[in-house]
């Protein structure tokens, strides 16, 4: 009996839940996360793109970004993941994502239009195929407070300008304006990855394996480690917060630092929470062996698990159409990832500030090293960023030395690489 | 009122035809068997089935989460867990953040759990006192085991900010101020502290509990000895109250072996590695990592469970002392 | 009156013990009650009082005034030169320089340098970061999540643990004594160690991303049974045994004799499961990946993430997650400790 009793407890749980989790047809759950205002603006889009589709439901569930990092992968792995999600990071969830060759209306315009991006999306060995919606191109960049440079009568290191020159420059800006710290790194492995590859660190060996440890990225890591002790860098940022993504936009809009080193993802708050509050300039990245920042990109992408991969193909295909883009670019302030609309055509709604930003984020993305294409487009680019900044934070919180950190590093990467094969 | 009786009465009527049905098919007490299925069953599914999917993952690797898609890797996940050249120093292991975890959980345990011990002890004497407003103070010292981990960590994140009213107070005094999370040995005792301000309110009421469970004659006895205070409570009180301080040890030490949720909200482990507990390093390796190792995050569970085992033992041991 | 307030353990006159336990009582209130109290005054606060350093103890806000055709601006004291004593309005500020106005001559620009001026400051209740809140976040979405996953956890828990005490306490069948033991041992698996196998099961049932999956799994509580098992023990047979004689059932006898009869155990377990419902944290934050099922302790965390600085949201949301715990507890105070200080003695 009471077997027969816990099998009809099961059952029943089994059937109220099943009836839960069971899409109807036409309708597709999109997980989404904001820069800026990104999730708002496709919703505003997906509206229009129902009235036009009456048969098609979109929900787009906005979560905060750690969510898609950390939560997204799991629920995926489990079979409970929505039908599309906003990713960066493409390795966290590679093995999910569909091809939508089949289901979009013109493969054509969409390789002659994202063909620069598409390839970050693609499983390592693909060549072809359309894995996702790119929906913005980005380039890290230092972002600066001008005011706080003309207040301590500095003046903006010239175009060129190494690290170490800027750092002596930002500390100076700080001391003389009693701002608490000179600059900050988003707590990011890909931040960090920008400034290394500036120092020529290669990421690669010859074979294509991951090899992050050598010079460049040695002489990075000592000069960030640093900072951080000598308070030229915020140590708030890498130290405090243990494991996972941080950003330091708030210590930048609340000018408790002199430079902001993120990105042009960063472009439509700068523009809202600063506005004229202080002078702000995106500048050039600094240059020791070469000038680069990190390339990146965000996308819709689709998942296997979805039942309706034609109604997110056509969803996708409503918002990759030029127009469409290009107001979608528009309401988000983003550089295109379409490659017509990145010669011109989006009309944004910038203050002048914003337009020179956006130029000057422009000039980054034209200087980029072909190592941070490579590293933006390995799969498993999260199995270096993550260690890169955990073994560094124990080094600023003095619980390492630097050898030992590389040492962890390689050894972290080697063994994380390892289990994603099996 | 009426309705809630008439509502609860007329749901509680539901089972009464099918469990009457039973009755009549079930003889002796194995009736009993029906009313613990539905408990049995949870039990079941959340907590037994669970045990043996982690040994399934603990010994299998790879980033699958399906059991089924995973490699058969014997003891490796241990193994890996267990390598040390010097297991004193967590820089030499394999897995140097499972050890950071574990010798930072067990220096927490030592202190949070001793001096939690020490001041819901001595808060429960001074609240035994006949003291003006006493049902106010004991309402005081209970009151943040009530608020979520979330929002105690808040409070004191608030607090101890670079620029917060601690700091302030600080500088008002003359003294530097101090980067309170920034430091790992103060973000360390800050965590000794807040878990402490968080939990000792509910530990002071058992303790309170066992004192009042001391006859009042015994005390009135040693009175008219003028029996010294000290000695009184060395040679009356603390043996009478010793079932009940076993009870708070071994809870509290259960609890402190699991810490989690603050501790993760006011620091995230930081600086570095000096807050990461042993729970935190199984979420992490679980669910936070760009790659999730399940195998090592599961078999670090299991080495924990065999620890709590050992614990909960104790605790049954203690309850038995103290019943019988 | 005056032998209530001078009778302390049989003594009629205060000696320094008495001293000393009030000093500790007074000064336990001030670090248990005090950090709460600092955050309700600050999440009272505007941004800039929240930005003051060092921070004031009471609302103060940066004052404006309105100046024609440019809206409110703030209002500064000039310390010295020309304008010493005056209050302007701050146009902009450029560089080292700001542009100021008289608020009665807005036609005249005047600069200076931004040293050697103190804002205005007023006393304000920031009441708009309460009000932001619920425009801002859906806030009464997670507050209707966290109260549906308590109430009907809480019901749950009740129903099924009191099931099983009631035939672990008055029954005798085969088995008993192991099921008993095995329930005990689930006080053992703390719900982390099966966090990721935990998280695997609710997927296959479908219960991710639902308040159902984090009601489930918490529901059997070793604890609760125990609790509720000790107490129906000191409940006398004969009334089980009266009651059958008058052919009631026995699903009848637990529903309308044990059951109230259970009052005091099941309110403490009640207060227990609120307790542990209300601020659960690691299985919510792992079963729960939408925002739109978040519970209150789920959005602070995503919040304090989110906002790093932006503290006067983060204040007032964390002020209105502890208000509902606190009223309760207000009202109840005297039943939930001394309910929980004999559930620890039993």
């Amino acid at each position: 009996m009471s077997r027969v009793h816990l099998l009809a407890g099961l059952a029943l749980l089994a059937t109220a839940s099943a009836s839960a989790s069971v899409a109807n047809a036409g309708e597709i759950r999109i997980a989404c996360y904001s820069d800026g205002n990104e999730c708002p603006a496709t919703m505003d889009l997906a509206k229009r793109f129902m009235a036009a589709n009456p048969d098609v439901k979109v929900t787009i569930d906005e979560m905060p970004y750690k969510s898609i990092l950390e939560s997204l992968p799991v629920q995926l792995a489990a079979g409970q993941g929505p039908d599309a999600a906003r990713v960066t990071l493409f390795g966290t969830v590679m093995q999910y994502m569909i091809d939508l060759t089949p289901y979009v209306k013109n493969p054509a315009y969409w390789e002659a239009s994202f063909g620069a991006v598409l390839p970050w999306t693609r499983p390592p060995g693909v060549t072809t195929g359309i894995y996702g919606l790119p929906t913005q191109f980005t380039v890290t960049s230092p972002i600066v407070n001008k005011t706080l440079f003309d207040q301590a009568g500095v003046k903006l290191p010239a175009d060129g300008a190494s690290w170490d020159e800027w750092a002596a420059a930002v500390d100076k800006v700080a001391k003389a304006t009693k701002t608490p710290y000179g600059m900050a790194f988003d707590r990011s492995g890909h931040r960090f990855a920008a400034a290394a590859i500036s120092m020529g660190a290669k990421y690669f060996a010859a074979d294509g394996t991951p090899a992050v440890i050598d010079d460049g990225f040695k002489a990075m890591a000592s000069r960030f480690v640093k900072w951080n002790a000598d308070n030229t860098v915020e140590k708030d940022v890498w130290a405090s917060t243990g494991g996972g993504y941080r950003d330091a936009f708030e210590e930048f809009a609340n000018a408790k630092i002199v430079m902001y080193h993120s990105g042009s993802w960063q472009l439509n708050r700068l523009q809202k929470q600063i506005g004229d509050a202080f002078e702000w300039q995106v500048v050039g990245n600094p240059c020791d062996k070469v000038c680069s920042g990190m390339p990146g990109g965000a996308a819709f992408v689709a998942f296997k698990g979805s039942k309706n991969p034609k109604d997110v193909a056509r969803f996708f295909d409503f918002l990759a159409d030029k127009p469409v883009y290009a107001e979608w670019m528009g309401m988000t302030n983003n550089i295109p990832a379409q490659a017509e609309l990145q010669k011109g055509g989006v009309s944004y709604k910038l203050s002048p500030a914003a337009t020179a930003a956006l130029a000057a984020f422009g000039a980054n993305a034209a200087k980029v090293s072909p190592t941070g294409y490579k590293l933006s487009g390995y799969a498993q680019n999260s199995a270096i960023y993550n260690p890169t900044v955990d073994r560094l934070s124990q080094v600023i919180a003095g619980q390492m030395t630097l050898d030992q950190a590389y040492a962890r590093i390689t050894q972290d990467v080697a063994d994380s690489v390892a289990a994603a094969k099996k | 009122m009426k309705i809630l009786t008439a509502a609860y009465a007329a749901v509680m009527n539901l089972p009464e035809r099918p469990m009457r049905w039973a009755q009549g098919r079930l003889r002796g007490g194995r009736l009993g068997w029906v009313f613990v299925a539905p408990n049995l069953a949870v039990f079941a599914l959340f907590s037994f089935l669970p045990i043996v999917i982690d040994i399934v993952y603990a010994t299998t690797g790879g980033a699958q989460l399906l059991p089924s898609e995973r490699p058969y890797v014997g003891a490796d996940n241990f193994a890996s867990l267990l390598d040390c050249t010097n297991h004193l120093d967590p820089n030499t292991c394999t897995r140097d953040l499972f050890w950071h975890g574990i010798w930072n959980t067990l220096r927490f345990v030592v202190f949070q759990v001793g001096l939690m011990l020490g001041f819901s002890l001595l808060t429960a004497l001074v609240l035994n006192r006949k003291i003006m407003g006493r049902g106010f103070f004991r309402a005081m010292f209970f009151y943040p085991v009530l608020l979520s981990p979330v929002v105690v960590a808040l409070i004191w994140k608030w607090i101890l900010q670079r620029e917060g009213v601690l700091n302030a107070g600080f500088m008002a005094a003359g003294v530097t101020p101090v980067n309170w999370l920034l430091d790992a040995n103060w973000a360390f005792f800050w965590s000794v502290f807040i878990s402490i301000w968080a939990h000792m309110g509910f530990y002071t009421l058992i303790l309170l509990a066992g004192l009042q469970a001391i006859p009042a004659e015994i005390h009135e006895a040693a009175a008219m000895d003028a029996t010294p205070p000290l000695r009184h409570f060395r040679r009356i009180t603390w043996p009478l109250l010793m079932p009940s301080v076993l009870v708070v040890f071994v809870l509290g030490l259960i609890r402190a072996v699991q810490m989690f949720d603050e501790i993760y909200v006011l620091t995230g482990g930081g600086p570095g590695t000096a807050t990461t507990f042993i729970v935190q390093y199984i979420y992490k390796t679980g669910f936070a990592d760009g790659v999730r190792q399940y195998g090592l995050a599961a078999a670090a569970s299991l080495l924990l469970a065999g620890v709590l085992l050992v614990l909960t033992l104790l605790q049954l041991k203690g309850q038995r002392a103290k019943n019988g | 009156m005056a032998d209530m307030l001078t009778a302390k353990r049989g003594h009629h006159r205060w000696d320094w013990t008495d001293w000393a336990a009030h000093l500790y009582l007074l000064l336990g209130v001030l670090v248990m009650f005090g950090p709460v109290a600092w955050l309700g005054l600050s999440s009272l606060k505007s941004e800039t009082g929240l930005n003051a350093f060092p921070p004031t103890l009471l609302p103060y806000e940066a004052a404006t005034a309105p100046v024609e055709g440019r809206g409110n601006l703030r209002l500064y004291t000039i310390d010295s030169g020309d304008f010493a004593g005056q209050q302007l309005a701050e146009i902009r500020r450029v560089g080292i320089q700001a542009q100021m106005v008289d608020p009665k001559r807005p036609e005249v620009i005047i600069r200076l340098p931004v040293e050697g001026r103190t804002p205005v400051m007023r006393m304000r209740l920031a009441t708009e970061n309460y009000t932001a809140l619920f425009s801002r976040f859906d806030f009464f979405r997670y507050f209707w999540n966290s109260s549906f996953i308590t109430i009907v956890a809480t019901v749950l828990t009740l129903l099924v643990n009191s099931m099983s005490a009631f035939v672990l306490s008055k029954y005798r069948f085969t088995g008993r004594e192991s099921v008993f033991l095995v329930m005990l041992a689930t006080l053992m698996i703390p719900p982390t160690i099966v966090l990721v196998p935990n998280y695997l099961i609710a997927a296959q049932l479908g219960l991710t991303n639902s308040l159902w999956g984090v009601i489930w799994p918490g529901v059997a509580t070793p604890t609760g049974v125990f609790l509720l098992r000790q107490y129906m023990l000191t409940l006398p047979d004969e009334l089980l045994e009266a009651a059958r004689m008058d052919n009631a059932s026995e699903w009848r006898i637990y529903w309308r004799i044990v059951l109230p009869l259970s009052a005091p155990a099941l309110a403490v377990l009640a207060i227990f499961s609120v307790m542990w419902r209300w601020n659960d944290f690691l299985w919510p934050m792992v079963v729960l990946a939408r925002s739109e099922v978040f519970t209150l302790p789920l959005a602070l965390n995503s919040f304090q993430g989110e906002l790093t600085t932006q503290w006067n949201f983060l204040l007032a949301m964390t002020v209105v997650t502890l208000l509902p715990v606190t009223i309760i507890f207000a009202f109840l105070q005297k039943y939930i400790t001394q309910g929980i200080a004999s559930a620890g003695v039993k």
